[in-house]
């Protein structure tokens, strides 16, 4: 490619993503901190954003696993077996994703709130859904489902069967060739699925924010505890502050994946 | 047209994958590359097409110096020995591709791609997608594509590599029958040195990016300038303290030869018949004869037997 | 003596296999039912005023009256707010996930071509909008591009301040759609198109171009779903009720009224209108695909 060409592609490109990216990362950190570092830890120590990050942990810690176990699952089943309406099931996974998570929390409230379909036989059991911690979960558990199985699948289809074959025909049971054959050669994409999983799950903010109603103290996420201190009360750096928060998380997360990304193409030239 | 190489050098890091070749290659005549893996052939062909440039030496197109002339002007066809096909494309689109950047006329181009079609006998095939043909036939239409700009020199890089064995005999013939037909300069690149053997006029042989001998291939064969070469172009093995060809040796009674032993292993192959022989000082060597002389002369394991060269006679 | 294995042992491992594949896969049915597929349900029955009527005992449902209130529906999603919302995230959708592909083909490119200092940090930069949590980008983005802006520009309440949130949010979907496909390229394809005349431009449109096309609008139709769901990011910058309300915002403010009816029917309407975006480009994409394969 001729030199000039490359140059200037090169700087339209570093243009284009520097400003749509790079300038809101910086602007970001700039003014998290604008009013020293005491005023940034005075704000992210507060009762209500501790507890909305606890709560956001607390949602992820149940989220994370399920969809991971679902997904691991669910993958086995998709690339190793057929059965009628195996396609049905594939599509079933990418609809949360494919929707605007306001019309996932609609849905959640018009399925099991009371105005809803379950609402009132889940209430005789003690089980509410609306402005609970557990609609929130349910409505993190929709938004963050297919990122492991998406990332499963397309590792169980490359590496084949071959060596699950051969370990059958060396006397392995099907149990332990899951667990000895299966599970390690997919451990770097589990790992990916799980990061991006736990990603979606500490993000979300439009499911959520519908579900839960917003409630102070109890119903609120680290998301919807950012989005309150700008919207209702318009405290900007506790806005701020909590938005650093989760965007450290996140990068951690961004680090990670970049990590396993490297690993994952240095597995895969080993064995080339 | 002719090429001349002069001195061509190529460093990747700090190999040099070709290491100062020089080699003139005949108008019209098909030339045989051939060398073992990481000899540097594949790469000196890229350096003839221009897809790699030397750090050294020139080359010479019938009197023209290209070699800082980008692939695009130099007039080359070639063959890559996974075909490259545009996946996308149709057979005639393929075929046609050179010509519409070279903005011809649909109907010239039509008209070249239906007569190169049926060159490389593919006509009913022209609407198929290269997913749906075979490798062989694959191949053809690449050297079919190549043809179509009716270039000067016509460059395979081990065109025939990735087929089966019947097929890379049938193609070997027909690419042999269409040079004959076309005259086209023709370099090819091989590892094969059967392939190299039966259809080359004249054979250049690499190792560790220098050029070893070259000359016609029989003349390579039977003189050999290097124990590389006598090894890489046919099978050799020892015999009284020399390397000769195992078909130049002979087996007779124990009394007729200059060497005694026993036979060990036969292995028949075909036509062809593999003798095992451990002689009496220690050291084994092979035989190669036909199987009608095999069974003539009675041959079975354990057996003692006298070993000579052909042609020599006891006096 | 020969150890033969008897038949019993192998019994169990025989039936094992669709006792486990059966019980999870009823585990797994389960679990979506609970989480999408119920919901769903639930959601467009009452967008189109699903109602069911049992004559007689209700499992006898060859004997069940099923009606469908389009009526309501219609009237929901006609609203002169919703109707402007609805089109409003659409057209926003189409340019974003367009502007994207384009730029898509070329980031991805120079990530899979180009050598340069600080690749490593454009590479990282293009997964970070899709990790960072939407409410963050939205906080950062009207901060940066709204009224108290530090490069001075206004975009609060704008349709330019939208698109910006949504090119930031689409970006890395149009890019990783794309990007290894182009680095899985056969090398000798674009030298075949070399020795036969072509130049750098020509060989990426006639020769590039239509291998990477169903990455393209696979990634097109991912982004585009994403950006018309998008709520997060743009809530804020989106400020009140107007010319800025997207179809995510309208429904969330319908929810806000108690509204859920109408609620279910706008999101009724929505969903369809992504379904159908994802089916089609997923079609086109494959049928690419199968001619290039």
């Amino acid at each position: 490619m001729k030199n000039s060409r490359r140059w200037a592609l090169r700087g339209v490109v570093l243009l284009y993503v520097g400003v749509l990216v790079g300038l809101p990362v910086l602007f970001l950190v700039l003014k998290a901190f604008s009013h020293g570092l005491g005023a940034f830890f005075a704000e992210i120590t507060r009762p209500e954003a501790l507890s909305a990050l606890k709560l956001s942990l607390e949602v992820a810690a149940v989220a994370v696993p399920v969809n991971t176990v679902i997904g691991v699952g669910a993958a086995i089943l998709v690339t190793r077996h057929h059965f009628a309406g195996k396609r049905f099931l594939d599509t079933i996974f990418d609809v949360p994703v494919a929707i605007s998570p306001v019309i996932i929390g609609v849905a959640l409230v018009l399925a099991y709130s009371r105005i809803g379909w379950f609402g009132a036989p889940l209430a005789t059991w003690g089980i509410r859904v609306l402005f609970t911690p557990l609609g929130i979960a349910l409505a993190t558990m929709a938004v963050s489902l297919p990122y492991v199985l998406r990332s499963i699948v397309p590792v169980l289809l490359e590496i084949g069967t071959d060596q699950e074959q051969a370990a059958r025909t060396l006397g392995a049971g099907r149990l332990r060739v899951f667990w000895h054959v299966t599970l390690p050669s997919i451990r770097w994409a589990v790992m990916y699925g799980v990061t991006l999983t736990l990603a979606r799950t500490l993000g979300e903010f439009g499911a959520v924010l519908v579900v839960s109603g917003n409630i102070s103290g109890v119903t609120q996420t680290l998301p919807i505890y950012i989005f309150d201190s700008w919207d209702q009360r318009f405290d900007v750096l506790g806005s701020y502050a909590g938005a650093l928060v989760l965007a450290l998380m996140s990068t951690l997360v961004l680090a990670v994946l970049a990590l396993l990304r490297r690993r994952e193409r240095k597995l895969s030239v080993d064995l080339a | 047209m002719s090429i001349s190489l002069k001195h061509l050098t190529k460093h990747y890091n700090t190999t040099a994958a070709v290491d100062d070749v020089s080699a003139e290659i005949a108008h019209g005549s098909l030339t045989a590359v051939l060398g073992p893996s990481g000899s540097g052939k594949s790469t000196l062909l890229k350096l003839i097409s221009g897809l790699e440039s030397p750090d050294e030496g020139t080359v010479v197109i019938d009197g023209d110096d290209v070699t800082k002339l980008d692939p695009r002007y130099r007039d080359i066809g070639f063959c890559f020995q996974h075909y490259a096909p545009f996946r996308h494309m149709n057979v005639a689109k393929n075929v046609g591709f050179g010509l519409k950047v070279r903005k011809r006329s649909a109907k010239e181009i039509d008209a070249r791609v239906r007569e190169l079609l049926a060159l490389v006998k593919l006509e009913h095939k022209a609407k198929s997608y290269p997913a749906q043909l075979s490798g062989g036939e694959r191949q053809r239409m690449a050297l079919a594509r190549a043809l179509a700009i009716e270039p000067r020199v016509l460059l395979l890089d081990e065109p025939f590599g990735a087929l089966d064995a019947v097929v890379r005999a049938e193609l070997r013939v027909w690419l042999k029958e269409l040079h004959t037909q076309l005259q086209v300069t023709t370099v090819l690149v091989t590892h094969d040195q059967q392939e190299a053997m039966e259809v080359a006029d004249q054979l250049i042989v690499m190792r560790s990016g220098r050029v070893v001998q070259s000359g016609h291939p029989l003349a390579l064969y039977e003189r050999p300038s290097s124990s590389f070469v006598h090894e890489f172009l046919g099978p050799t093995t020892i015999f009284a303290g020399e390397v000769i060809r195992p078909h130049d040796l002979e087996l007779v009674s124990i009394y007729e030869g200059t060497h005694k032993g026993r036979i060990t292993r036969i292995v028949l192959l075909g036509f062809e018949a593999h003798v095992t022989v451990e002689l009496s000082e220690g050291t084994t060597t092979w035989i190669q004869l036909s199987r009608n002389e095999l069974s003539k002369l009675g041959l079975r394991v354990a057996l003692l037997v006298g070993v000579r060269r052909r042609g020599d006679l006891d006096d | 003596m020969s150890p033969a294995p008897s038949s019993w042992r192998r019994w169990p491992s025989r039936l094992s296999l669709p006792l486990l594949a059966g019980g999870g896969g009823a585990l797994i049915v389960s679990y979506l039912s609970l989480i999408v597929l119920i919901p769903i349900a639930a959601l467009v029955s009452h967008g189109l005023s699903v109602s069911v009527r049992t004559n007689g005992t209700g499992l006898e449902f060859w004997r069940w009256h099923v009606s469908i209130g389009l009526g309501a529906f219609w009237r929901a999603v006609t609203a002169v707010g919703a109707r402007k919302a609805i089109w409003l995230s659409l057209w926003l959708s189409l340019s974003v996930a367009s502007i994207n592909a384009v730029m898509g083909v070329a980031i991805a490119w120079v990530l899979v071509r180009d050598r340069f200092i600080g690749k490593g940090l454009l590479e990282a930069s293009i997964d970070l909008p899709f990790a960072l949590p939407t409410i963050v980008a939205g906080v950062v983005l009207l901060a940066l591009y709204g009224a108290d802006s530090p490069i001075h520009v206004d975009l609060f309440e704008t349709w330019m301040g939208l698109m910006m949130a949504l090119l930031f949010v689409t970006l890395p979907f149009s890019v990783r759609a794309v990007q290894p496909v182009l680095a899985s390229l056969d090398p000798e394809i674009e030298a075949a198109a070399r020795t036969l005349g072509a130049g750098g431009v020509r060989t990426f449109f006639l020769v590039v171009l239509p291998s990477l096309w169903p990455a393209v609008l696979g990634g097109f139709g991912l982004a585009f779903a994403r950006a018309i769901g998008e709520f997060g990011s743009i809530s804020l910058i989106a400020g009140g009720i107007g010319r800025t309300t997207t179809a995510s915002n309208y429904v969330y403010n319908l929810t806000q009224g108690f509204l859920w009816n109408d609620a279910a029917s706008v999101s009724t309407a929505l969903l369809l209108i992504s379904l159908f975006v994802l089916i089609s480009t997923g079609v086109w994409s494959r049928k690419y695909q199968r001619r290039t394969l």
